[in-house]
């Protein structure tokens, strides 16, 4: 039994093949890091998870549950945050999180919204509309609403992208501590490899919509001969790799 | 069907919550149906002084129709622009990976409808009393279900924009200003049917809201109840809001197979 089942995962719009017949499976727990340059299918793929797209082909498996036919029972208990999906600017933090607790249909909600804003340090936000906050108060806000629901599977597209080295930390720190406290499972799609090594156990290689390798940040490095992931993706991303063929595992 | 009135009443709450710290948008609301009101009442009593006896009926019909279609334009864009703000703040992507189903959805439209309507309406209708001594109730309760077929008229051709939208993307949305007002000249709410040529009389029959405007006319005017005329507008309504829903479904799956949902504030 897997938090998250993939299978000849594919999707095509017309002419142009974002997902190419991936397949992966992740471990309840785990952290696994979704790497791969821009257009490489990284958030084409987390949509999928997700159900907001539909995919031409392949199976997709959520905590059990077939996201073709039963994608509701799934999204209730896991969650999403990219900074690239903004909040509704006018409503304050407060407001905003009342919003999804409703949407989660979260129990004790204002206990909940207390918790998750003493745990992200954003109780002197919660009363400021979210269209004032900064980078890294967005981030820390766009957590708390992934998390009110206290998701078993949180999916994160780029969550530090755009933020100073401190609060970049800040964000990473909290989140170990989060899957160490509830066991969630994580996938992370970032740009960050220092934060994919941090954070993730495997890292799926994404390249031209498939999965080209896979591995621990450790055995990478092995296999590519590279003291630092960052090589590993030039690799990857220029070709320069002797792992040419494409690895769906 | 499972439907969750908690997760319904959070995305009335994200609506609510905006009028709360805004009073131009509460203003707004209210603005064109009494600035509809106050022209048409003057130009109606103007009127109706040269019209002698049958002033006061036609006075009666002229402001009778302007309160009932506001309730259409009004129930059509609360539920179409409550949709696109949606569109307008990006939150698309958090609503659509939430538990929320598309009728809870479109039930919290429904709802933001009827409040962005009432307060509108409410307040056209007490300049029509101070002004005009005109209260639409003393047409009888007959009154309440031309109200109801205009709601009606206004959420098919709401939920049509907004799968236009899901469609075709943000281009679409001047539409949703334009398409119910588009269809007024054959709405016949201040003319009867009658005077139209005969290949426009088809079209218009073809709507709810020509039977309505015919059935309030001959209440206020001869005093008597057209069930057929709201029959026909009931029977065009289902037949219309089949239609509506079908192409909304079509459209919701759509937008989930192309990717719309990640892309369509752009």
């Amino acid at each position: 039994m897997y938090a998250i089942e993939v299978e000849s995962l594919t999707k095509r719009y017309r002419a142009a093949l974002a997902v190419n017949a991936i397949s992966f499976t992740v471990s309840y727990g785990e952290t696994i890091g979704l790497l791969g340059g821009n257009g490489a299918g990284k958030t084409t793929t987390i949509a999928m998870l997700l159900g907001l797209l539909v995919p031409t082909s392949g199976q997709i498996k959520v905590l059990g549950f077939d996201m073709h036919k039963d994608r509701f029972s799934a999204l209730a208990r896991l969650n999403f945050s990219s900074p690239y999906v903004a909040l509704p600017h006018r409503l304050t933090v407060a407001e905003n999180l009342r919003v999804y607790a409703n949407l989660y249909n979260v129990k004790h909600v204002e206990k909940r919204i207390g918790e998750l804003a003493e745990e992200l340090e954003i109780t002197n936000l919660l009363s400021r509309p979210a269209g004032q906050l900064s980078a890294g108060q967005k981030t820390r806000v766009a957590l708390a609403k992934s998390l009110i629901n206290r998701p078993e599977l949180l999916l994160l597209d780029e969550p530090t992208a755009s933020l100073d080295p401190d609060t970049g930390d800040l964000v990473r720190s909290w989140l170990e501590r989060y899957r160490a406290s509830s066991g969630c499972t994580i996938l992370l799609a970032s740009h960050n490899m220092d934060e994919v090594a941090r954070l993730c156990g495997p890292v799926l290689m994404m390249k031209q919509g498939r999965i080209v390798d896979r591995g621990t940040t450790a055995e990478l490095l092995t296999r590519y001969n590279r003291a630092h992931l960052e090589d590993v993706f030039l690799d990857i991303a220029r070709s320069r790799s002797n792992t040419e063929s494409p690895v769906t595992a | 069907m499972i439907i969750s009135l908690r997760r319904i009443w959070g995305l009335v709450y994200r609506h609510l919550t905006l009028f709360r710290r805004s009073w131009p948008r509460l203003l707004d609301l209210a603005y064109w149906p009494v600035l509809q009101m106050t022209i048409w009442g003057f130009t109606s009593q103007f009127f109706a002084a040269r019209l002698g006896n049958h002033g006061a009926v036609t006075v009666g019909m002229m402001l009778g129709g302007v309160l009932l279609w506001e309730m259409a334009l009004r129930s059509h864009l609360g539920f179409a622009i409550t949709f696109m703000e949606e569109i307008w703040s990006r939150n698309l992507g958090h609503i659509f990976v939430s538990p929320l189903r598309p009728w809870e959805l479109v039930a919290a439209l429904l709802s933001m409808s009827m409040i962005r309507m009432s307060l509108g309406v409410v307040p056209a209708a007490l300049v029509a009393g101070l002004l005009y001594h005109f209260n639409i109730l003393s047409v009888g309760p007959v009154v309440v279900l031309f109200a109801a077929n205009l709601i009606l008229m206004g959420w098919w051709v709401a939920l049509s924009c907004v799968s236009l939208i899901l469609s075709q993307g943000g281009g679409a949305e001047s539409l949703v200003w334009s398409m119910l007002i588009g269809l007024s000249p054959l709405a016949a709410v201040y003319y009867p049917v009658a005077v139209m040529p005969w290949w426009l009389q088809k079209l218009a029959l073809s709507l709810p809201a020509a039977h309505v405007f015919e059935g309030l006319r001959a209440a206020i005017g001869q005093g008597v109840i057209r069930w057929d005329e709201l029959a026909w507008a009931g029977g065009l309504n289902a037949a219309w809001m089949a239609g509506a829903i079908l192409l909304f479904m079509q459209q919701f799956h759509a937008a989930r197979r192309n990717g719309a949902f990640m892309n369509i504030g752009e």
